[in-house]
């Protein structure tokens, strides 16, 4: 077998993320390729059963390389009768289904909505179509832990142990790596060591349950993936993001300042960054989202590398922030992990329907620079290059990421901070007396950033101000002349980072029939759904930006490179309008909004159904 | 930064070539005079100043100092300046902004930078007017004031700029008068010395759209009837020959003669005084000028946030700041652990055929 989609869910206080996060690292320490897909409900504890209560947690590992963390579920783990109900459509016909036994009482199944006499696992129509292994989880979670002393409620906390046990022994994942952890994060700072011991019980009960028991499916094995050798660690969006802020600001010899408000899903980059003051990181929680961006510019201001972030919502909050920053010309970096919206919308599934927001959102013309990670362990180069770019061109840059992207998890190669290209960041000394007036508003011929001069510097005393600048001196000015010049170069400036962007890159036929063009979060579904249809002999070529304002500059020639393309978005296709607007191409848009990444297959049956041809011989020219 | 020689500054090492735009007749001259007259007096240099303001008549004053400045958006610079002093604790930062943006726009900001006790001088000039939209309402606005938006008066009651700052926790709130530039230097100088944030309000005349309104505080002829000047531990006296007085009874502050034997003396750091001369207001009472409240011994925000990283910073991490050098930059084997946290593992090259 070379690759298998688990996926596991309970109850929102079940403890399933943690379950499915720690048989993620097992996974990857084998040396598994992973993929993975957190989806839970906004509500901390919904109602215990509840349709709306349930958290799930997916994740695919392979033998070979995954990008997606898969459509279709090999083996569901459901802790009880809402689990199963809410997630029994994406199980795979004669896919394995283990459930908690012990949670399918009249109480827990009327509450999610079956009839009084209906029962899912005496069905006979699911009885056919799946395999259920019943396992009584609470009771032998309860029977392990009879001499621990624990209350009930502390038991019956360790039953994801007990089902992480189970499937450890199914798909040969070692316990080491989990012993290990529920040591370090009961045992250490918690200073609960009997719930450490608690829950390695529980987790050993499990493991050896699913090797004694004759019920249980048979033992399959996943080989690791062949990989780059050197050394590995399991890695989430936010993480990488919060990874990569600091190396760039290393690489930039500066320090770092981030300003954030608690957003879903955007917290957790607050989070990282706030416990590492011994890297010099400033943190700073504002009172509200404006606060928090215009921190960020005060800071950028004193030269440090500034950063705030937020999602859909709290970045309409900072848009007039943000224009001051074009007006400003400061380095910024905004990122916005993009939720399903408008307004609080679903606040804990992804969608990428800020792409205009981000272009646009501002009042006049305020160009800033936009880029979007294509999925987890992209985060940590993206962050560097939003950076990278904002310092180059003193201004501002968007990084657009989502809920899928921040939550999900990849195995990432921990690259050596010395092979990363240093950011270069220049402010001006100190200016004699006698010397000519500074101007802050002199531009470099290239780049056209203006100086980055910081207070404290002897002779450089300037003021900025959201009122428009003099060309040059940056005075204060209405003169119309200037103003239409001003309005041209804050929009050259953008334009000019093309030139240091990397070429767009083709997978697939370099000339042909079909391009599937997409952008952030998608990449991996795209790029699977390319790799079937050329599978099938369809001259498919798939490309993916990273960049999206400016384009990279060989965008307009690939594109017309190709009879068709075929833009797959989750928005009602914004990157469609952009490059119709830029180009004059006529793509077509193939859109999907519910909250997740659209599947591999739903992304092939569209293309399929849009009527490409089948030209074998075409789709093996390189 | 404060070591080393100082130059000898004037108030026109403070003057921007900028031609100051403001009415003539503006109580925002005055104010600007006491604050170029203050900065050429403090112990810092002057690159050393940044100035922040936000939207409206007051907030251009950055364009007329020279100084590093920041002139922001509507209501929102205490964010910014709370962002430049938690980045270098060593600037000097001075806000000035009216009381539609302080207070209105930017009541949240401006209350969390109390809170935070951010070392900021801040100088509300109130003019109880929004003078730069040409005169509508402002939230200190009295009750039924008659303006272009409320052509039947203002139904909104009027905030207290003291009370609010000594609910948000501000550490040093005080109050002065444009015209009194006397005052309002010592004020300001006051509350540039005070570390954490210094609030004050400032009585100022619009003479376009709100002429008049402090006349009763500001006049020589009203003023000593309207008028309690403050002095740590002196008695609270006024009156064109201090012969009135204020004293508490019953729990309320009222007025005696000044010969009364329970005429109150004022204690600065006393919070609760404070609230009651925050209250005090005219015609029922004269209204206080002076430093109602300071509390010095409260740490500032940015001293908590840079001794927390002084303390998880290893020694070798102690670099010297300054204008150009960033004393906190992450360093490569911080980088490095910082990337192996948590579970790593090893992929071995694959060993050749032979």
């Amino acid at each position: 077998m070379d690759r298998l989609v688990i996926r596991f869910c309970g109850d929102s206080g079940d403890g399933m993320q943690l379950a499915g996060g720690q048989f993620s690292l097992q996974s990857a320490i084998l040396g598994n390729d992973i993929a993975t897909f957190p989806d839970f409900p906004a509500e901390i504890r919904a109602p215990r059963g509840s349709t709306f209560g349930v958290s799930a947690f997916q994740v695919q590992f392979a033998a070979t390389d995954v990008l997606t963390p898969g459509d279709q579920v090999h083996v569901l783990v459901a802790m009880n009768p809402a689990g199963l109900k809410t997630n029994l459509d994406d199980v795979e016909p004669r896919g394995v289904i283990i459930v908690n036994d012990d949670e399918f009482n009249r109480v827990n199944l009327r509450r999610c909505g079956y009839p009084d006499d209906y029962d899912p696992r005496d069905d006979p129509a699911l009885r056919m179509r799946y395999q259920f292994f019943p396992v009584s989880m609470s009771r032998l979670t309860r029977e392990a832990l009879a001499e621990s002393g624990l209350g009930a409620r502390d038991m019956d906390r360790c039953r994801n142990m007990f089902a992480l046990g189970v499937v450890s022994f199914l798909y040969d994942r070692p316990l080491e790596p989990v012993i290990r952890w529920i040591e370090a994060s009961f045992g250490g700072k918690r200073g609960r060591p009997e719930l450490a011991e608690a829950n390695v019980r529980v987790l050993r009960a499990g493991f050896h349950f699913a090797e004694t028991a004759e019920i249980m499916p048979p033992r399959v094995t996943v080989a690791p993936a062949p990989r780059q050798p050197g050394r590995y660690r399991q890695i989430s969006g936010n993480e990488a993001l919060a990874i990569g802020l600091v190396t760039a600001a290393h690489k930039a010899g500066a320090g770092l300042f981030y300003a954030g408000y608690p957003i879903t899903p955007a917290s957790d980059l607050l989070h990282a960054l706030a416990r590492l003051p011994h890297l010099g990181v400033i943190t700073f929680q504002a009172e509200d989202e404006i606060s928090a961006v215009c921190a960020a510019i005060g800071a950028s201001f004193t030269g440090k590398i500034a950063v705030t972030g937020s999602s859909g919502p709290g970045i309409t909050l900072k848009s007039e922030a943000i224009g001051l920053a074009v007006m400003y010309e400061l380095p910024l970096v905004i990122v916005d992990v993009q939720r399903a919206g408008p307004s609080t919308g679903m606040p804990t599934k992804m969608e990428q329907a800020d792409l205009l927001l981000a272009m646009f959102g501002r009042a006049a013309e305020s160009p800033v620079a936009v880029i979007a990670a294509a999925g987890p362990a992209d985060c940590f180069d993206m962050a560097i290059e939003a950076v990278r770019l904002a310092v180059h061109g003193m201004c501002p840059v968007m990084l657009l990421s989502d809920a899928g992207v921040a939550n999900g998890a990849e195995p990432w190669r921990i690259p050596d901070p010395a092979d990363i290209a240093p950011i270069p960041v220049v402010h001006p000394g100190p200016r004699a007396a006698d010397a000519p007036p500074f101007k802050p508003y002199a531009r470099d011929p290239e780049s056209l950033a203006r100086p980055w001069a910081v207070p404290g510097t002897p002779g450089l005393e300037h003021r900025l101000g959201g009122l428009e600048k003099q060309d040059i001196s940056g005075a204060v000015s209405y003169d119309p002349d200037n103003h239409d010049r001003m309005v041209r170069l804050r929009a050259e400036k953008i334009s000019r980072l093309a030139t240091r962007l990397p070429p767009v890159e083709v997978t697939g036929p370099a000339t042909g029939d079909v391009l599937l063009l997409g952008w952030g979060g998608t990449y991996g579904t795209i790029h699977t759904a390319g790799e079937v249809l050329r599978a099938e002999g369809h001259a498919v070529a798939t490309a993916h930006l990273r960049h999206l304002n400016p384009f990279p500059l060989n965008l307009e020639s690939v594109l017309r490179s190709y009879a068709r393309v075929i833009v797959p978005e989750v928005n009602q296709g914004q990157l469609a309008l952009l490059l119709r607007a830029r180009f004059l191409i006529d793509v077509e848009s193939v859109t999907e909004t519910r909250g997740r990444m659209f599947t591999i297959e739903s992304l092939v049956n569209r293309v399929r159904g849009a009527g490409i041809r089948s030209t074998p011989d075409r789709s093996r020219t390189p | 930064m404060t070591a080393g020689n100082l130059p000898v500054l004037t108030p026109a090492d403070f003057t921007t070539d900028q031609e100051v735009r403001w009415c003539p007749g503006c109580g925002d001259y005055a104010v600007l005079t006491a604050v170029r007259r203050v900065f050429a007096s403090l112990p810092h240099r002057r690159e050393d100043h940044v100035v922040v303001s936000g939207i409206g008549c007051a907030a251009r004053f950055p364009y007329y100092l020279e100084t590093y400045g920041m002139h922001t958006i509507h209501g929102r610079a205490p964010a910014f300046a709370t962002g430049v002093k938690l980045s270098r604790p060593d600037l000097h930062v001075t806000l000035i902004s009216g009381d539609g943006d302080l207070l209105s726009i930017g009541g949240n900001q401006t209350i969390h930078m109390m809170r935070r006790n951010v070392d900021v001088t801040v100088l509300l000039c109130n003019n109880r007017i929004y003078g730069l939209t040409k005169g509508q309402t402002s939230p200190t606005s009295e009750l039924g004031m008659q303006t272009k938006s409320t052509p039947g008066g203002s139904v909104d009651a009027p905030i207290n700029p003291l009370a609010l700052a000594l609910g948000a926790g501000c550490t040093f709130v005080a109050r002065s008068i444009d015209v009194d530039v006397k005052h309002l230097s010592g004020m300001i100088t006051h509350g540039a010395d005070h570390r954490g944030t210094a609030f004050i309000e400032i009585y100022q005349d619009c003479n376009i759209f709100n002429h008049g309104v402090w006349f009763y505080a500001s006049q020589k002829e009203t003023r000593p009837d309207h008028i309690v000047e403050l002095h740590h531990g002196r008695p609270l006296l006024f009156g064109r020959e201090n012969q009135r007085a204020i004293a508490l009874r019953h729990g309320r502050l009222v007025e005696v003669d000044a010969s009364a034997d329970d005429v109150l003396l004022h204690d600065e750091r006393s919070l609760g005084l404070a609230w009651l001369l925050a209250g005090m207001k005219s015609p029922d009472l004269p209204e206080p000028i002076g430093i109602l409240y300071r509390e010095p011994d409260r740490p500032t925000c940015e001293d908590l946030v840079h001794a927390r990283i002084r303390a998880a910073r290893p020694a070798s991490q102690d670099a010297v700041g300054g204008a150009t050098s960033d004393a906190l930059v992450p360093d490569a084997a911080g980088c490095r652990a910082l990337f192996a946290e948590g579970a790593t593992w090893s992929v071995e090259p694959e060993p050749r055929r032979s």
